[in-house]
C-alpha cells in the first residue's frame, strides 16, 4: 500500500516541446525486436509460392516430389486448406481481400496471386522447395491495362459519396473566360516500406497469438479471429515495432497462412514476404487517369470546376482510389462535379496508401490550378487565395478550422516567393533551367473509436496500455507526452505499451488519425483516473486502472469540416541535355492542429514532403503490357528517393487551433505528401515552359517532351499548353 | 591431393563484434540469415534481401558490406561489427547519439544498416576517398570536407522509405563532428 | 536457391582446377551479382570456388606507364587508388557512379566485368528470355524496353550491359588477362564480349573455365583529362540510362586525341570509334562534337519506348566534350 502523494509535478506541459524517442535508444543499437526477429522455440519457416499467370485457375500442384525434400514439413494450399469464413464486413467497414484469404479455390485473379505455403524447418530449406514446387495453370485471357475510357469502369463509394455535382457545369464552362481540360496520371506506386510482411502465429494454451508487423492489432485481430471462427477473446496480436507500413500493413497473406500451417503443425511457423512478394501481395497505389475541367473568370474566380478520377481494382476487389475527393474540400465554383470511378482488372487489388486521393488527386487539381494561373496571368498562390471557400464546397459545412491562406503567406515570405518572374523557361545556370512551383495541401483530420486503460501504479508511476501502432510515427512517444499532461505529470513517469491486442480495441494507424484517436482514449481515462486518485487515499499493489472508451464522445462531435492544410513549395533544376530532374529545395508551411512533439512531427511532415519529390521524379512500378505481370518488382526497379535525391526539405507549421475540438491534434502522417508532387510538377513547368502531366517526370520524359516542344513550338504559340499530339508530355 | 568430397554444409567460426561464434551452416545461409536466424543478433535487418535497399549494412574488416549478398561461409575469417557491437556497453557511439538526438529516423528498420553505413562514410572520408559528387577527383587535391551533398552520396545506398534522410543527414554530420573532436583529443592526449 | 559445395581457392590455378572439376561450379567473387541471381534461380551452381582470397588484389604501376590491376580488387579500392586518379579520373569517376558504398567495397573488377545484365525479363525466371534460355524469346522487344540497348543489338535480345567501370576501361584500350584450364590468355577488353546476334546467351570470349587475373591498363597521358558522366533516373544507387566515358587530348584548337565510350547503350560498354575517327584532327567545337556523336549514333535502332537514348547520348556526349574542351574537369 502505498499513500497517494502527489508525485513531482510538471512545471510546464510536455506537448508541443521537441522529446527524442521513448523507444529511440532501442532503435540505434538494433535492441528493438520487429515482428520476425521474436525466437520461438522449434520455429518453422513458411514460404509463399504466388502464380506465374495473370488469370486462370490451379490445375495441379505437384506436392510430392517438395515433401520429399530435406526438411520440408508440408505444402499448404486450395486442396488442403482449412475453409474461411469471408462473408463480413470487419472494423474499418471493409470486406476482407480474397487476396489475404488464402487458398480457398482453384482461382487465380492476378499474377502474383499467393497459391501455395511451403513451410520447412530453415528458411533455405522453405525458399528451396518452394522454388521446387511445380503448379500447373489453366491460363485465361487477361486485361490488365488502365485506360481512361474503359467502358467498363463505374463509379464507386470507397469511403466517400462515389460523385457529388451541383450547378450547371456546361453552362458555366461556356460563360467562363478561360477553360482548362486536362488530363493527368500517377502510376502504379507501391508502399516499399523498409520491413516486409512478417507474422509469426502459434497456439499458447489454447490462445492463437501472432506476432506480427502491422498497422493496428486489434484490427487483425478481429480480422483473424472472424476469418478463422474463433471467439476474439482466444487471438492475441501483438506488434511491438513496425518497420513502416504506409496503409500496407492490414491483414495480408501472411498472417493468415502463417495461423493455418501453425495449426496443422502444431508449432510456431513464420511468414515473412520477400521483397518482390510485397508487389503482389501487400497491396498498392492504383494508377489513376484523371480528367480536370476548370472554367473561370478572367479575375481567376471558379465558375465551373470537375474532377473525375479512374482507378484500377482486381476483380475479386474493390478499391477506390478517391482522388475527386480532393476538389470537396479545396475549391468552390458555381457548377462543381467530381466522381471517383474503378475498373476491375486482372490486377492485385489495391489499397490505401499515404493520403490515399488526396496525394494523386492533388497531384492532378494543383497542377491544373497552376495551368489556370498561367492562362489567367495570376500568381499562382493569389488563384487560390481569390478561391478560398467560406465552408465546404460540396457539404455547405462550416470548417473547424481552415488556415490555408496563412500557410501560403507565411510559405511564400519564407521561399522568396515575391521574387519570382513568373515566366517560364527564362532562369538558365549552366546546362540546367531552374523553376519554383507551389501547390496547396489538405487531408482530412478524423478519429476513430478507441479504448485505453491507464493505471496509476503504487509507485507513483503510470502505465498506459492501449492497441496503438507506431510505425515510426513517433505515436509511442507522443501518447508519452500527452498522458504525461493529462495525469499533470511528467514524462519520465509514464510508461506507454502499445502493439498488444489484449490492451482492447484501438484505432489503426492510419488515415493521419491514429495519435489523434488514441489520445483521445488516453486523456478521457487520465482524466477520470485523476478524479479517482483526488478521492482515494492509498494506491493497492496492483494499482488502479480506468478504462476510458470513446466511441460516444465521437458521435456527440459536431460536424463540420475538419482537416488540415497546407502550402507547399519546391524549386528544381532541369538539365536540357539529359532530361535529369533535381529538387533543390522544397519548403512546406502546415496548419495541422496542435502539435505534440515538434521533433517527430517535423520529420514526419519532412517525410511525407520526401514522399512527394519521390513520386514526382521516381516512382513507377512497370506491368509488362503483354504478360500483366510486374517488370522488375524490386528496389531496383522500383525507384524510391535516396539520400541524394532529397535536398534541404523544410516543413514548419503556423497556429492551427480547434476550439470545439477535445483533442486538437489533426495528424501529420499524410498531408506531406499532399501538393508535393504537384509543386514539384509546377516548379518543373516554370523551369522549362513544358508541362508534365504523367508521372514520374522522368528523364525520357522531359527529353521527349522537350523535343516535341521546340518542333512544334509554332503550333503552341498563343495557348501556353503543351500540344495534344503523340509527343507532348502527356502521350 | 585428391579434392575433397562434395559437400553443402560446412562448420565454420565467424568473429561478431569481438567474440568467436562455432556453428554449422547451409552454404546458402546469407551472412544475413546467420546473424538474425542462428545467432539471435538481430539488429542487422532485412529490407530486400538483394543488395537493394541497404538495411542489412554490416562492417566487415571495419568496411560497410551487405550481409544479405555476403555468404555466411565466405565471412569465415574476417572481422565482423554489427549494429550491436557499435556502441561502447552503456556508451552510445557518437553516430548513435546522433540519430537519436537529431531523430534520424522514424521507423527504425533501416537504422542499423544507415549507422554502420555513416561510420563507414565518416572513415572512407577520412582516408581520403573521393565520391560521386567530388569535383576533382585527383590525389593532389586537398581533402574536401564531409557536406551535406558529399554525405547524402555516399549514404545513399541506405534507403530510407519513411523519408528521414533530412535528419539522418544533420546525424551523420554532427556523428563525423564529434568523430573528428574525438580523433583531435586523442592525438593531443597523445602528444601531451 | 539449390545446395552448393564451398571451396575457397588460395591461388590461381588451384582456383581454376577446383573449377573445372565440377561442370555447374562457377568463381565467386564480391557475390553482388551471383549470390542475387542464385537467389532468384537465374544461376544454380553446384559448387561455389571462392576467389576473393587469391593474391591478385594489387594495383601495379607497369614499366610503359600504365596499370596492372588485379581482378580481385574491390571497386572502392581501384577507385580510391591514387595513380587510377592521377592517369585514369574517369575511370575513378565511373566506379564511384556505380551501385553504393557496400557493394563497392564487395564487388571486384574481374566480377564487375563479367556481371549480367540487370534486365528484368533476364532476372524473372517465370519469364521467357533467349539470354537465360535460348530460344524461349524476348518479351522486352513487345514489352518493358525504354532502358534497354539502341545500339548492338539483334532481335533475339537487347539487354544492355550494366557496368559503369566498363566504360572507361573500353575507351582506354583495356586488356583482360586470364587464367584457363589450357593456360593464360589475353584479349583486349573492346573484344571480350561477343556480338549478340542469335546467340545471346553466350556472353564472352573467354575460353571455358576461365579465370580472370587482371586488367591491364596501357599508358595513355590523354586519360589525365577525361570524364565520366551517368545518366539515372534519380540521383544515385541506380544503373545508368545512358552514359560517357570521355578523354581529349586538344592541341592548338584541334583535337589530337580522342576517347570515347559509351554506357548503358548496348551489350557491352560501346566504344565509340566512328565518333573518335571523327573527332581525330577535327577543331574542338560543338560542331565536330555533334557530328562525332551523330556518326557514332547512325547506326542506333531505337525501339518505340527507347528511343530518346538517342538524343540524350547526343546530348551527353557533346556536353561532355564541351566540357573537356573547355578545361573544366568536374
Amino acid at each position: 500500500m502505498t499513500t497517494t502523494t502527489p508525485g513531482p509535478r510538471a512545471l510546464r506541459g510536455a506537448v508541443g516541446t521537441a522529446h527524442t524517442r521513448v523507444e529511440g535508444r532501442d532503435k540505434v543499437t538494433g535492441a528493438a525486436r520487429y515482428a520476425g526477429e521474436i525466437p520461438f522455440a522449434e520455429l518453422a519457416h513458411g514460404w509463399l509460392v504466388l502464380s506465374t499467370v495473370t488469370r486462370g485457375s490451379i490445375r495441379t500442384i505437384d506436392t510430392a516430389p517438395v515433401l520429399g525434400m530435406p526438411g520440408v514439413l508440408t505444402v499448404l494450399h486450395h486442396g488442403n486448406a482449412p475453409r474461411l469464413h469471408t462473408d463480413y464486413i470487419g472494423m474499418l467497414g471493409t470486406p476482407p481481400d480474397p487476396a489475404s484469404a488464402v487458398f480457398q479455390d482453384d482461382r487465380v485473379p492476378f499474377a502474383g496471386w499467393p497459391v501455395a505455403l511451403v513451410v520447412a524447418e530453415t528458411p533455405e530449406q522453405a525458399r528451396e522447395a518452394a522454388e521446387a514446387l511445380v503448379v500447373m495453370y489453366d491460363e485465361e485471357p487477361h486485361d490488365t491495362v488502365l485506360v481512361a475510357d474503359d467502358p467498363a469502369a463505374y463509379a464507386a463509394a470507397g469511403h466517400m459519396p462515389a460523385e457529388t455535382g451541383k450547378g450547371d457545369l456546361e453552362a458555366e464552362l461556356a460563360a467562363s473566360a478561360v477553360v482548362l481540360d486536362e488530363e493527368y496520371t500517377t502510376p502504379e506506386e507501391q508502399h516499399s516500406m523498409m520491413e516486409p510482411h512478417a507474422a509469426t502465429a502459434r497456439w499458447d494454451g489454447g490462445r492463437l497469438e501472432v506476432v506480427d508487423s502491422n498497422q493496428g492489432t486489434t484490427w487483425v485481430q478481429s480480422e483473424l479471429a472472424t476469418m478463422f471462427s474463433l471467439d476474439a477473446s482466444s487471438v492475441r496480436v501483438r506488434s511491438e515495432h513496425i518497420g513502416g507500413g504506409f496503409g500496407s500493413k492490414g491483414l495480408r497473406a501472411h498472417q493468415v497462412s502463417a495461423v493455418m500451417a501453425a495449426t496443422a503443425l502444431h508449432r510456431p511457423v513464420r511468414v515473412v514476404m520477400t521483397r518482390r512478394q510485397t508487389f503482389s501481395l501487400a497491396g498498392y497505389r492504383s494508377p489513376t487517369t484523371q480528367r480536370v475541367r476548370l472554367g473561370a473568370d478572367p479575375d481567376g474566380r471558379l465558375r465551373a470546376l470537375e474532377h473525375r478520377s479512374l482507378n484500377q481494382t482486381s476483380t475479386v476487389y474493390e478499391f477506390v482510389e478517391p482522388s475527386a475527393g480532393v476538389a470537396r474540400v479545396m475549391y468552390d465554383a458555381d457548377a462543381h462535379r467530381t466522381a471517383n470511378r474503378v475498373v476491375r482488372l486482372d490486377v492485385p487489388s489495391p489499397t490505401w496508401m499515404r493520403a490515399p486521393g488526396e496525394a494523386p488527386g492533388s497531384f492532378a487539381i494543383e497542377a491544373a490550378l497552376d495551368e489556370l494561373a498561367e492562362r489567367t496571368g495570376l500568381d499562382p498562390i493569389e488563384l487560390r487565395l481569390r478561391n478560398e471557400p467560406d465552408a465546404g464546397p460540396v457539404s455547405g459545412l462550416p470548417f473547424s478550422s481552415r488556415n490555408l491562406a496563412a500557410c501560403f503567406r507565411e510559405g511564400a515570405r519564407r521561399f522568396g516567393w515575391a521574387d519570382r518572374d513568373p515566366r517560364p523557361g527564362v532562369r538558365r545556370e549552366g546546362r540546367r533551367l531552374l523553376g519554383t512551383g507551389t501547390a496547396a495541401a489538405s487531408f482530412g483530420a478524423g478519429a476513430g473509436p478507441s479504448t485505453a486503460l491507464v493505471t496509476a501504479e503504487a509507485d507513483g508511476s503510470f502505465t498506459v496500455r492501449i492497441a496503438a501502432a507506431d510505425i515510426g510515427t513517433g505515436a509511442r512517444t507522443a501518447l508519452t507526452l500527452i498522458a504525461a499532461d493529462a495525469l499533470e505529470t511528467v514524462p519520465e513517469r509514464v510508461r506507454v505499451r502499445i502493439g498488444d491486442s489484449d490492451f482492447g480495441p484501438a484505432m489503426i494507424a492510419g488515415g493521419s488519425m491514429g495519435t489523434r484517436s488514441w489520445a483521445w482514449a488516453i486523456t478521457a481515462a487520465a482524466a477520470e483516473l485523476r478524479e479517482r486518485l483526488a478521492v482515494t487515499r492509498t494506491i493497492p499493489p496492483e494499482g488502479i486502472t480506468v478504462r476510458s472508451d470513446t466511441t460516444e464522445a465521437l458521435r456527440a462531435l459536431a460536424q463540420k469540416e475538419r482537416h488540415s492544410f497546407g502550402a507547399q513549395f519546391a524549386e528544381v533544376a532541369v538539365d536540357v541535355d539529359t532530361g535529369e530532374v533535381r529538387v533543390l529545395r522544397m519548403l512546406g508551411i502546415f496548419a495541422a492542429g496542435r502539435i505534440v512533439n515538434p521533433l517527430t512531427a517535423r520529420n514526419q511532415l519532412v517525410g511525407g514532403m520526401t514522399w512527394g519529390i519521390s513520386m514526382a521524379l521516381h516512382e513507377e512500378a512497370v506491368r509488362d503490357r503483354n504478360t500483366g505481370r510486374h517488370y522488375a518488382p524490386d528496389l531496383a526497379g522500383y525507384h524510391v528517393a535516396t539520400h541524394a535525391d532529397v535536398p534541404a526539405v523544410e516543413a514548419d507549421w503556423v497556429d492551427d487551433h480547434d476550439p470545439d475540438d477535445p483533442v486538437g491534434i489533426k495528424g501529420v502522417g499524410e498531408i506531406g505528401i499532399v501538393g508535393a508532387a504537384a509543386a514539384v510538377a509546377n516548379a518543373v513547368w516554370h523551369a522549362t515552359g513544358v508541362r508534365h502531366r504523367n508521372l514520374p517526370i522522368r528523364p525520357d520524359r522531359i527529353l521527349a517532351a522537350s523535343a516535341s516542344a521546340s518542333a512544334s513550338a509554332s503550333d503552341r504559340a498563343g495557348t501556353g499548353t503543351a500540344p495534344a499530339d503523340g509527343g507532348s508530355a502527356d502521350a | 591431393m585428391a579434392p575433397a568430397p562434395a559437400s553443402t554444409t560446412s562448420p565454420i567460426t565467424l568473429h561478431i563484434n569481438d567474440e568467436k561464434h562455432h556453428l554449422s551452416v547451409d552454404h546458402r545461409t546469407t551472412l544475413l540469415d546467420a546473424l538474425r536466424e542462428r545467432l539471435d543478433l538481430t539488429g542487422t535487418k532485412k529490407g530486400c534481401d538483394q543488395g537493394q535497399c541497404g538495411a542489412c549494412t554490416v562492417l566487415l574488416d571495419r568496411r560497410r558490406v551487405v550481409s544479405c549478398l555476403t555468404l555466411a561461409v565466405a565471412a569465415e575469417g574476417r572481422e565482423i561489427t554489427t549494429i550491436e557491437g557499435i556502441a561502447d556497453g552503456d556508451d552510445l557511439h557518437p553516430v548513435q547519439q546522433a540519430f537519436l538526438d537529431l531523430d534520424g529516423y522514424q521507423c527504425g528498420y533501416c537504422t542499423p544498416g544507415q549507422i554502420c553505413s555513416a561510420i563507414a562514410v565518416i572513415e572512407e572520408h577520412a582516408a581520403g576517398w573521393p565520391s560521386a559528387v567530388t569535383d576533382d577527383v585527383r590525389p593532389e587535391t586537398p581533402p574536401l570536407p564531409l557536406t551535406p551533398d558529399e554525405i547524402r552520396e555516399r549514404m545513399s545506398g541506405n534507403l530510407c522509405r519513411c523519408g528521414a534522410y533530412v535528419s539522418i543527414v544533420q546525424a551523420v554530420a554532427r556523428g563525423a563532428e564529434a568523430h573528428e573532436e574525438a580523433r583531435t583529443a586523442a592525438v593531443e592526449e597523445a602528444a601531451a | 536457391m539449390r545446395e552448393f559445395d564451398y571451396r575457397r581457392a588460395h591461388d590461381v590455378t588451384g582456383a581454376v582446377a577446383l573449377l573445372a572439376a565440377d561442370p555447374e561450379a562457377r568463381f565467386l567473387g564480391g557475390g553482388t551479382n551471383l549470390v542475387d541471381l542464385m537467389k532468384a534461380g537465374v544461376e544454380r551452381p553446384g559448387r561455389l570456388v571462392d576467389v576473393r582470397e587469391l593474391p591478385l588484389d594489387r594495383i601495379e604501376p607497369t614499366a610503359d606507364g600504365g596499370l596492372r590491376i588485379g581482378a580481385t580488387v574491390t571497386n572502392s579500392d581501384l577507385a580510391a587508388h591514387p595513380e587510377v586518379r592521377r592517369r585514369y579520373p574517369a575511370l575513378t569517376q565511373a566506379v564511384l557512379a556505380g551501385a553504393s558504398g557496400q557493394l563497392r567495397n564487395m564487388a571486384t573488377i574481374g566480377g564487375n566485368l563479367l556481371q549480367r545484365t540487370r534486365c528484368g525479363y533476364f532476372s524473372d525466371v517465370s519469364s521467357p528470355c533467349n539470354k537465360r534460355v535460348p530460344g524461349s524469346g524476348c518479351p522486352a522487344m513487345a514489352g518493358e524496353h525504354h532502358n534497354h540497348a539502341v545500339l548492338g543489338a539483334s532481335d533475339h535480345c537487347v539487354a544492355t550491359h550494366p557496368s559503369d567501370m566498363g566504360v572507361p576501361l573500353t575507351a582506354f584500350d583495356a586488356q583482360v588477362a586470364y587464367e584457363s584450364p589450357d593456360g593464360p590468355g589475353e584479349v583486349p577488353l573492346t573484344d571480350l564480349y561477343l556480338p549478340v546476334g542469335d546467340t545471346p546467351h553466350r556472353e564472352t570470349t573467354l575460353p571455358p573455365g576461365a579465370l580472370i587475373t587482371h586488367i591491364g591498363l596501357p599508358a595513355a597521358p590523354v586519360a589525365a583529362r577525361s570524364r565520366y558522366r551517368k545518366v539515372r533516373e534519380r540521383a544515385s544507387f541506380a544503373f545508368a540510362i545512358g552514359s560517357v566515358a570521355a578523354a581529349l587530348d586538344i592541341e592548338d584548337g584541334r583535337v589530337r586525341e580522342a576517347r570515347l565510350a559509351l554506357g548503358a547503350v548496348a551489350s557491352r560498354p560501346w566504344r565509340a570509334r566512328a565518333a573518335e575517327s571523327v573527332l581525330t584532327g577535327a577543331p574542338a567545337t560543338g560542331a565536330t562534337f555533334a557530328a562525332a556523336a551523330d556518326a557514332e549514333l547512325a547506326a542506333a535502332r531505337p525501339l518505340p519506348d527507347n528511343g530518346y537514348k538517342v538524343t540524350l547520348m547526343r546530348n551527353l556526349v557533346v556536353s561532355v566534350l564541351t566540357e573537356l574542351a573547355e578545361g573544366d574537369l568536374r
